[in-house]
């Protein structure tokens, strides 16, 4: 029902996610920000079960912002993927596991951008590009077929118009807009909200 | 309650099995209690801990093991629960289904908010109350409309109200919106999985620099009064436009984190001083036991509550004037009463400004389906009047 999807580029990451909050047959809520912020550089995009996308997304982001006042500097994306999949992997086994989908975008002053792919069984995998949800079957080849490493912005946001063009053309569900991100060395930017031709 | 929690008094001889942590824990013989694991670092609740601050109102619940037939939670959670059902008591058997029916609907104009509903109880194909009251005040500017199952609404808005005058008298100032629903939230977590059903909306109004003082007993009460000429009309949310640049909500939503981190941290060292950023302004959230958390402008909820959308998508506008949304809601649950079995008989309207909330008296549907048909009659008469010309 819930779609994201990242692309990593040669020094930024593109990431976008749906905007529909549903419950059973209803829309919710048209313009839910599924996107949570863990540091000026690193996002983290949650979907899953209803209450526990928000309530570990949140977790993890109090948690990552106290680990910054607490020690003076902010945790890498990559350490930051690996604690979230961690926590994960803590509550797998418990009586109330969390399950989530997550994408973790960032980019880091070292390492460069960076894309971590989670899943509600808590496998971490550090991918060029990615999608979560139904959405993910039908675009995942497109992504396989014209992705390169050297994409440029504007590139990468032609790759993920394609992919959303798609879903309009050949998902069921009616995902009307959605929300996009780019993440580089100057931080996050929200170029603007894609909303698919011919959805209301 | 309060005063029951700040005495610790405890009334029943009951009380002690509620609270004892031997009672809840697990088969293993660990010591940590069945509700410990995520809401204790969530919450910080380790202060309900000790069986006085509970007075006699179970906080932690006995969750009785639950029933491999419930079918409609995920699997995860059962394959982990069930192994804690065998050595518990056995399974306590549910005397009748539950059943959920009503119709709740509230909106966000430039007015303020409309917070409507039915007023039946409905229980399975019985009406258990005509004259049933879904709308519940929390406090002045602060209502709640309540969906699922009764028993469970009645409880958690009154933990609600205690907890946001707990809030109130602890920090000097009143718990905004924003955070009475993260507060309804937090608390109906670890309820998750279990049969408790609530899903209510948060309907209010933020009200600037509130400051409650208490000077040893007497109150000086600063709220709402004098404040409401400072106060600026609702302002309306940047609309978004097809395909242009970025809108206001999406940088919000990443900034609201950042002010609330900060407002937080202010409050707890400086207690003179007003909260970072508080938007003053209605809002409305519609909060769900299964742990959805929604700020919105349009909610409706409960069995009738697609044909509520229905009448309200093509009609709620920011501009509209008090009198059109209150017929406008009036009319979307007397359509969803129509159409659906178990709403019906009355209905309740309140509507929230920046003074509080004002109540409307209670609407008898009848007569409203009665004057719809004497407008459908006088419409028929009147073309076929025109026909005749």
């Amino acid at each position: 029902m819930e779609y994201l999807i990242g692309i990593q580029g040669q020094d930024f990451v593109l990431v976008a996610a749906d905007n529909v909050a549903a419950h059973s047959i209803v829309k919710m809520k048209q313009d839910q920000d599924k996107m949570f912020k863990l540091s000026d550089k690193i996002l983290l995009l949650c979907v899953g079960e209803a209450g526990d996308t928000v309530q570990f997304a949140e977790y993890i982001q109090k948690n990552i912002q106290l680990y910054k006042m607490r020690n003076g500097y902010e945790l890498s994306p990559t350490a930051a993927a690996n604690f979230t999949r961690k926590n994960l992997a803590d509550y797998l086994r418990s009586r109330t596991p969390y399950h989530v989908n997550l994408l973790l975008a960032g980019f880091d002053e070292t390492d460069g951008p960076g894309l971590y792919y989670m899943d509600h069984l808590s496998a971490l995998a550090k991918a060029p590009f990615a999608a979560h949800g139904h959405g993910a079957y039908l675009t995942l080849s497109i992504l396989d077929r014209y992705y390169r490493p050297d994409l440029t912005r504007d590139e990468a946001m032609d790759l993920l118009k394609k992919c959303i063009e798609e879903l309009n053309h050949r998902f069921i569900l009616n995902l009307p807009s959605f929300s996009v991100r780019l993440i580089d060395k100057d931080g996050t930017h929200d170029p603007e909200k894609l909303i698919p031709v011919g959805a209301k | 309650m309060a005063l029951q929690d700040v005495s610790g008094f405890q009334d029943t001889p009951m009380s002690h099995m509620w609270n004892s942590p031997a009672s809840l824990s697990g088969p293993m013989g660990d010591t940590t209690p069945l509700l410990d694991m995520a809401d204790e670092r969530i919450l910080g609740w380790g202060r309900f801990k000790s069986s006085e601050r509970d007075g006699g109102v179970p906080l932690r619940f006995f969750i009785p093991p639950p029933q491999s037939s419930v079918p409609f939670r995920c699997d995860n959670r059962h394959t982990s629960l069930s192994s804690l059902s065998t050595s518990s008591s056995p399974p306590t058997r549910r005397p009748f289904p539950l059943s959920h029916g009503t119709t709740t609907l509230a909106f966000v104009f430039q007015g303020g908010v409309i917070a409507a509903a039915d007023t039946r109880a409905s229980c399975s194909g019985l009406v258990a109350c005509p004259s049933a009251q879904k709308i519940l005040p929390i406090h002045s500017h602060l209502l709640v409309t309540t969906s699922g199952s009764g028993a469970d609404c009645m409880l958690w808005e009154r933990i609600l109200a205690r907890e946001i005058r707990l809030y109130q008298l602890r920090h000097g100032r009143r718990l905004s919106i924003t955070g009475s629903a993260k507060l309804l939230s937090h608390m109906l977590h670890p309820f998750k999985g279990t049969d408790v059903c609530v899903a209510a909306t948060l309907c209010g109004w933020d009200v600037e620099e509130v400051r409650v003082e208490e000077f040893k007993g007497k109150r000086v009460d600063r709220m709402g009064s004098g404040r409401d000429d400072s106060i600026s009309p609702a302002k309306r949310p940047v609309e978004e436009t097809v395909m242009s640049t970025s809108d206001a909500c999406s940088q919000d939503d990443l900034t609201d984190s950042a002010c609330e981190r900060t407002r937080h941290a202010v409050t707890d060292v400086d207690l003179t001083r007003s909260p970072v950023r508080d938007r003053c302004g209605p809002k409305l959230f519609y909060v769900c036991s299964d742990g959805t958390r929604l700020q919105g402008e349009l909610f409706s909820v409960g069995s009738g509550s697609p044909y509520a959308y229905g009448v309200l998508d093509g009609e709620v506008r920011w501009s509209l004037n008090e009198e059109e949304a209150i017929s406008l809601a009036r009319e979307a649950v007397y359509r969803a009463t129509h159409r659906d079995a178990y709403s019906g008989n009355c209905v309740d309207l309140f509507h929230i400004t920046a003074q509080g909330y004002c109540r409307r008296d209670r609407e008898d549907l009848r007569e409203e389906y009665h004057r719809e048909r004497e407008r459908v009659l006088k419409r028929g008469k009147e073309e076929s009047e025109e026909d005749k010309k």
